[in-house]
């Protein structure tokens, strides 16, 4: 399969910080690779040199074959770019918008007008299309700036946190317009900090933190390094959380993960059915009160939390300040 | 590379999308017009009542220098409004296309001038009422008329290096405010400088804004024989003077507010 990004050693100093220390990936054509780490890992970084955006300090970048360096403007004509934020004209009308971006794409002003009749339709825009940007919610912007980074029908499109900052439904519906775009063909690089959002699009996933790409592959791959299962319990009150982890450690096959806020309890086990059996026994000899328990397959939460020692959705400051394993909650996505 | 037809419909894509703004933003359209007639309204009767100029009314020794003042203050509206698209994304989506690297900032001064040129039509109606008359031929008052806006546009792409590097449009505004309030005051703009003490009768008879006034005065004939003028040389040759300015500042700003496009990013 022929790639249709191509990263290589990318290094981006700002100043004394080192956004990006060599980042090596790549994107198989017609597939999605999710990007994922916390706030301030690099991942914008990454999508702004691929997008010509800015010039990186070292290293090499391609996207369909062409030097992102050398060749800007013809890596500009084969790609589309969702910001972080909507980045849509909120005095033009949804229309407006797209023909615009179709007109500076150089489809010609007929073709501009259907293409952007036909994504308002799509993304189901229909009813707004000739109101003002700034009429929309949150969720409709975010649907009319995706369209307009479609509107020339880029063969690798760039998301960057598609659905940060919305409503647990608008984020359902991107997600099933996202896919929609996948099945279509088109290469997509998504960086998010959700694991649930990756989990569900991507095919393969590169995690960096602090610039550094700490680990790459199939989700299945990367819950794999995790291993095992999860025995998960809540109990009544966070100070139980102590005993609780004493009483089951001898279960654990590794360092028990306690949350406080939400009083619970994470260990990786083995063994099935057996040890969750064993563990109520041993809780039945001390005086936690278990509000609820259960066995659970690991999941990109647990992958993240295995490789850096911190949850997914801590900003970076706070995971340099706190890394200890008494860590926040890594539960926000669920 | 990008032709130059290209580039040209990039640009009036642009310009296009930032007039739809000045059709749906109420505020700039009353900016752009209520202000200056006010402007105009004040100067004229709180001024005009205390300075007498020799040998003509003042409301046509007001009117050029208004018009000057007007547009290059116009013209910060470049500046804060690539601040706030740098603030919005849009600068990062342009910047994803492949469009003309310089359209976005053409297209941004281009419709600056034509808001400039609404301003205009509505300060000069509004002088027509309050006594300003033009005693030239019609060629002579357009060439003062273009005078104005050219050095408005030039100011224009100042402005948006400014607007580039500042990334705030509040900062934009406040910041051009202190450069161009004293800018357009130490100049002939609302007063002769006949009695400015030296140094500022220096800096004023030097100054580009005056040169500007000056030609403006002189192709509308708004002067009169008994009416002083200044012995310094771009008060006693107005017109080539502001070309200078005009070619000399885009010149310089046009390749650097394109470098700084081409490097900034929002953060």
């Amino acid at each position: 399969m022929t790639n249709a990004v191509v990263v290589e050693g990318l290094v981006k100093r700002f100043g004394e910080n080192t956004a990006l220390g060599g980042v090596d990936l790549t994107v198989s054509e017609g597939t999605v690779l999710g990007l994922l780490g916390p706030n301030g890992a690099g991942k914008t970084t990454v999508v702004r040199i691929l997008s010509t955006l800015l010039r990186p300090d070292a290293g090499r970048a391609e996207v369909n074959g062409l030097d992102v360096l050398t060749q800007g403007d013809r890596v500009r004509a084969t790609i589309g770019l969702t910001g972080q934020y909507a980045a849509v004209d909120e005095y033009l009308t949804g229309q407006e918008n797209l023909e615009m971006v179709g007109r500076l794409y150089r489809l010609g002003g007929k073709e501009a007008r259907l293409r952007a009749g036909e994504l308002l339709e799509r993304f189901e825009l229909a009813d707004a299309a000739h109101r003002p940007a700034k009429t929309y919610s949150g969720g409709m912007r975010r649907r009319l700036d995706i369209a307009a980074s479609l509107i020339a029908r880029p063969r690798v499109l760039f998301l960057d946190e598609p659905t940060t900052g919305l409503d647990p439904r608008s984020r359902l519906g991107m997600w099933e317009f996202i896919a929609d775009l996948v099945s279509d063909g088109t290469t997509i690089l998504l960086t998010t900090q959700y694991l649930e959002e990756a989990d569900r699009l991507a095919d393969r996933m590169v995690v960096i933190d602090k610039g550094e790409v700490i680990a790459r592959g199939t989700a299945d791959e990367l819950k794999a390094q995790v291993g095992g299962e999860r025995l998960e319990l809540t109990v009544s009150s966070s100070a139980q959380l102590s005993a609780a982890a004493e009483a089951l450690r001898p279960l654990a096959q590794g360092e028990p993960h306690r949350d406080e806020q939400t009083r619970r309890l994470s260990l990786p086990v083995t063994g099935g059915t057996e040890t969750l059996a064993e563990g109520l026994r041993r809780l039945a000899g001390t005086d936690v009160r278990v509000l609820d328990i259960g066995l659970r397959r690991p999941d990109l939460d647990d992958v993240f939390l295995t490789l850096t020692g911190h949850a997914a959705e801590e900003s970076a400051a706070e995971a340099g300040a706190d890394a200890a394993p008494t860590a926040v909650s890594a539960g926000a996505s669920r | 590379m990008t032709t130059l037809a290209e580039t040209v419909s990039d640009s009036v894509t642009i310009t296009r999308r930032n007039l739809i703004k000045v059709k749906r933003v109420p505020d700039l359209i009353v900016f752009a017009t209520l202000s200056p007639i006010m402007f105009v309204l004040l100067f004229r009767y709180v001024f005009g009542s205390a300075i007498p100029i020799e040998g003509i009314s003042y409301a046509e020794f007001l009117l050029p220098g208004i018009f000057a003042q007007t547009v290059v203050f116009g013209s910060t509206i470049t500046g804060a409004s690539l601040a706030d698209d740098l603030q919005k994304g849009l600068i990062d989506r342009f910047r994803s296309l492949p469009m003309a690297r310089s359209a976005v900032l053409v297209g941004r001064t281009v419709a600056d001038l034509g808001l400039n040129v609404l301003t205009i039509v509505v300060m000069a109606l509004t002088g027509l009422v309050v006594g300003w008359r033009i005693h030239s031929s019609v060629g002579e008052a357009l060439a003062g008329f273009l005078i104005l806006l050219l050095f408005a546009f030039a100011i224009s792409w100042v402005m948006a290096l400014v607007g580039l590097l500042v990334r705030t449009p509040e900062v934009v505004n406040n910041a051009s405010f202190i450069v161009i309030f004293p800018l357009t005051f130490i100049a002939n703009t609302f007063v002769p400088t006949d009695n400015f003490p030296t140094v500022l009768k220096t800096i004023a008879d030097w100054n580009p804004v005056s040169a500007v006034v000056q030609a403006a005065r002189e192709l509308f004939g708004n002067t009169a024989p008994s009416l002083e003028t200044s012995n310094a040389w771009p008060m006693q040759h107005p017109v080539p003077y502001v070309l200078a300015w005009v070619v000399v500042l885009l010149v310089v700003f046009v390749p650097l507010s394109v470098w700084a496009y081409l490097r900034t990013a929002s953060r």
